[in-house]
């Protein structure tokens, strides 16, 4: 017992000098995020002190971009799970190792949102009173009490995954299938509910008809799944580009078909809403028609709209053509989706929910500088931990920090990984 | 740049020289960086509304021991001594038996004069700055009842316009809150008497509550409140008009501190036509058990969304 705790603390021990341990461009990028981050925190501290007035938010649009990202990025972490299924139960192999980058990425992701809705909170200081058990959890009644059940649960899910085949792999045995196989499968339905319960937060509003209706849910899941695996896609090109790890193209085109039936369901659900909104002309049609053409003069959100709907649209029409199987244009496709989803998903849906107010009061929103260094620097800090993630995984899985060289020092490792310009 | 790194191969034991230079190195590093980490809190220094342990441990309103309750009304009249300079009395005032409260609200007689919303901010201890307001009177065109076409920001020389009829909104304590249903941690509720509060000092500050609300009727402490000292209100109540702090939200709670020791809402004392009705609906001997049973038309605003207002409209002909 004593010897399996201490050659775990071992493997944590050697994963953390890892990280410290890169080329030029490693630290240079490393100390860019760490700058954002802190410039972030800095931004965070005021907040802390001065409170909410700091942001760009009121009365009228009490809810900005800290909610608007939440929303992306719980996409992100819900679409690691496609990669998952393809494996698990397609048994794709291509796919195999790739899941860990997925699910790792979910690991961030689901960090910067829980981020993202403590900057969010007026009282972080209560967060306890959030902890079932300890304070009051009015649960099952709100929606927000499910969602810190799933996210949180989330987490647990995936570090556990991702943590034990990585140890299994480490220690270079074969994992035990009875102590992950139902944890995956418990992962895909669990990833579907974070990104359902969500959307149920806005969805179960009846006095904002702009989130009160039933495709909010769907229209959800297709969105994440074209912006979740689009991001992989482009981590997947970047690790193959600083590392030695192989990761064949076959692997990246599998995903990319996953993107393009995402994107033309996302594609075609939009097209759903847009219709019933402005055919039948009701009064509800009033936020969408402030996000899409503008109302009575308020027009801010009109160029980010149309700007999504562009993105998304050339995206998808590229991912149907065979241009996008070559690897140069499935990479700007992805950033196209990746861009367009997060303005449709976060500032998109978010604000014009609160514009009109209830009263009919026309109020907008743009987000102050504090606001925006704050979420870049929580974006630092979700891309900091992925990228420590992938840094201490790939030697993991290429096999060259394992328990057989133990003792040895780490800092080799620096050399030949890092380094693709040098012939092997 | 050049790596000391690569210069080591591998498995020979590093020398003297590179180990000294690493750690000077790991020390420089470490020390920037705990430095840039200080630099980046600094703003905290000009925190003042220090949270306390005591206060950082209080717990749920429903939880709290007479004795415990007692412990902390002391503490807040403590409090407000210190920061305004006048000692105030904080009571908690439970719900009366067989006392439901109704608002009742008669659109054909009020002329949008504003009086209530200042009443409202003299007696509930609102924010001046920035000021938080819980009642918002709408300008609507004579015949719609269209939020769309409210004007909210009308100051003509004199009320009340032709052409225009008056819509006071604050919160219509709901038979049915969705702010009740949404809040994560149960800090807002509904009292026996109807009346739907928020405990202050359980509040994460999440405004679920406020997206939630069709009404429009909550609202948020963004920054730090700040009330003149001599415009305090010294008789407070715990779920009612004492002091907030910054980041929770708050609302109109029918003057509890008013309304629970028998006194009318401070709104409705002030308004120089009458236009504003109050009282129990359980009492069929009351002004709003009349109304509402002899009005042919009330309005209870958005009544498609399943609410239930305890805040009715009506007109006079």
């Amino acid at each position: 017992m004593r010897r399996a705790i201490r050659n775990y603390l071992v493997f944590l021990w050697r994963c953390a000098r890892v990280a410290f341990v890169g080329d030029w461009r490693y630290y240079a990028w490393m100390g860019l995020l760490t700058i954002f981050c802190l410039l972030g925190l800095n931004a965070y501290a005021k907040q802390f002190v001065h409170g909410l007035i700091t942001t760009g938010m009121s009365d009228e649009v009490s809810w900005g971009v800290y909610i608007a990202n939440f929303t992306f990025l719980v996409g992100v972490a819900a679409a690691a799970v496609m990669m998952v299924i393809p494996v698990y139960i397609y048994n794709n192999e291509e796919l195999h190792d790739l899941v860990i980058f997925g699910e790792l990425l979910a690991v961030a992701a689901i960090l910067m949102c829980l981020a993202f809705v403590t900057v969010d909170l007026g009282r972080p200081d209560r967060f306890w009173h959030l902890i079932p058990g300890i304070g009051e959890f009015n649960f099952p009644a709100s929606m927000l009490s499910w969602d810190v059940i799933v996210l949180n649960g989330y987490l647990l899910l995936n570090v556990h995954i991702c943590g034990y085949l990585l140890y299994c792999r480490y220690r270079n045995r074969k994992p035990a299938k009875w102590f992950y196989i139902p944890f995956v499968f418990i992962a895909i339905v669990w990833a579907v509910s974070i990104h359902t319960v969500t959307a149920f937060l806005y969805v179960g509003l009846g006095g904002r008809p702009f989130w009160n209706s039933a495709i909010v849910g769907p229209r959800f899941l297709a969105s994440a799944f074209t912006a979740g695996p689009a991001l992989i896609i482009l981590a997947l090109q970047i690790i193959r580009g600083v590392t030695r790890y192989h990761i064949s193209d076959k692997a990246l085109l599998t995903l990319r078909s996953i993107v393009q039936v995402s994107m033309l369901i996302n594609v075609f659900l939009l097209a759903n809403e847009v219709f019933k909104e402005f055919y039948s002309g009701n009064l509800h049609v009033i936020s969408s028609k402030y996000l899409y053409v503008g109302l009575h003069g308020h027009h801010a959100l009109v160029p980010w709209i149309w700007t999504a709907i562009t993105f998304n649209l050339i995206a998808m029409i590229l991912l149907v053509l065979p241009v996008t199987r070559s690897l140069r244009w499935l990479n700007l496709t992805c950033v196209l989706c990746i861009v367009g989803i997060w303005i449709e998903k976060g500032m998109g849906l978010v604000i014009p929910g609160f514009i009109p107010t209830p009263l009919g009061e026309m109020v907008e929103y743009s987000p102050s500088l504090n606001e925006t260094l704050i979420c870049f620097g929580i974006w630092s800090f979700g891309l900091l931990c992925y990228t420590i993630f992938l840094r201490m995984s790939v030697p993991i899985l290429q096999g060259t920090l394992s328990k057989a060289n133990e003792g040895q020092p780490e800092l080799e490792m620096a050399g030949p990984e890092f380094s693709p310009a040098r012939p092997s | 740049m050049s790596d000391p790194i690569h210069a080591n191969p591998a498995g020979a034991t590093p020398g003297n020289g590179t180990s000294r230079r690493s750690f000077l190195r790991t020390s420089a590093v470490l020390t920037t960086g705990l430095a840039a980490l200080a630099a980046s809190l600094a703003p905290l220094r000009e925190l003042s509304d220090f949270t306390s342990a005591e206060k950082f441990f209080q717990k749920y309103y429903k939880e709290l021991t007479p004795a415990e309750m007692a412990a902390v009304l002391k503490r807040i009249e403590r409090e407000v001594e210190k920061q305004y300079g006048i000692r105030p009395h904080v009571r908690d005032l439970k719900p009366m038996d067989g006392v439901e409260f109704v608002y009742a609200h008669n659109l054909t007689r009020c002329i949008g004069c504003r009086k209530c919303v200042h009443a409202c901010v003299a007696e509930n201890n609102q924010s001046r700055n920035p000021e938080i307001q819980y009642i918002r009177v709408l300008r609507l065109p004579h015949g719609s009842l269209d939020m769309e076409k409210a004007e909210h920001n009308y100051a003509p020389e004199q009320v009340p316009e032709k052409g225009y009829f008056y819509m006071p909104v604050q919160c219509q304590q709901c038979k049915n809150p969705p702010c009740v249903k949404v809040c994560p941690v149960h800090a807002t509720w509904q009292e026996a008497d109807g009346i739907t509060v928020i405990d202050y000092d359980w509040c994460i500050g999440c405004r679920y509550c406020e997206a939630a609300c069709p009404y429009w009727a909550r609202r948020f402490n963004f920054a730090k409140p700040s009330i003149p000292k001599d415009k305090i209100n010294p008789d407070m109540a715990y779920l009612g008009n004492r002091p907030r702090r910054q980041g929770v939200m708050e609302k109109c709670h029918f003057c509890i501190q008013r309304t629970r020791v028998g006194r009318y809402p401070a709104c409705l004392e002030v308004c120089p036509t009458g236009a504003r009705k109050f009282g129990n609906i359980l009492d069929p001997n009351s002004e709003v058990s009349h109304i509402l049973r002899t009005k042919r038309v009330f309005i209870q605003l958005k009544e498609e969304l399943g609410t239930s207002p305890r805040f009715f409209y009506y007109f006079d002909v």
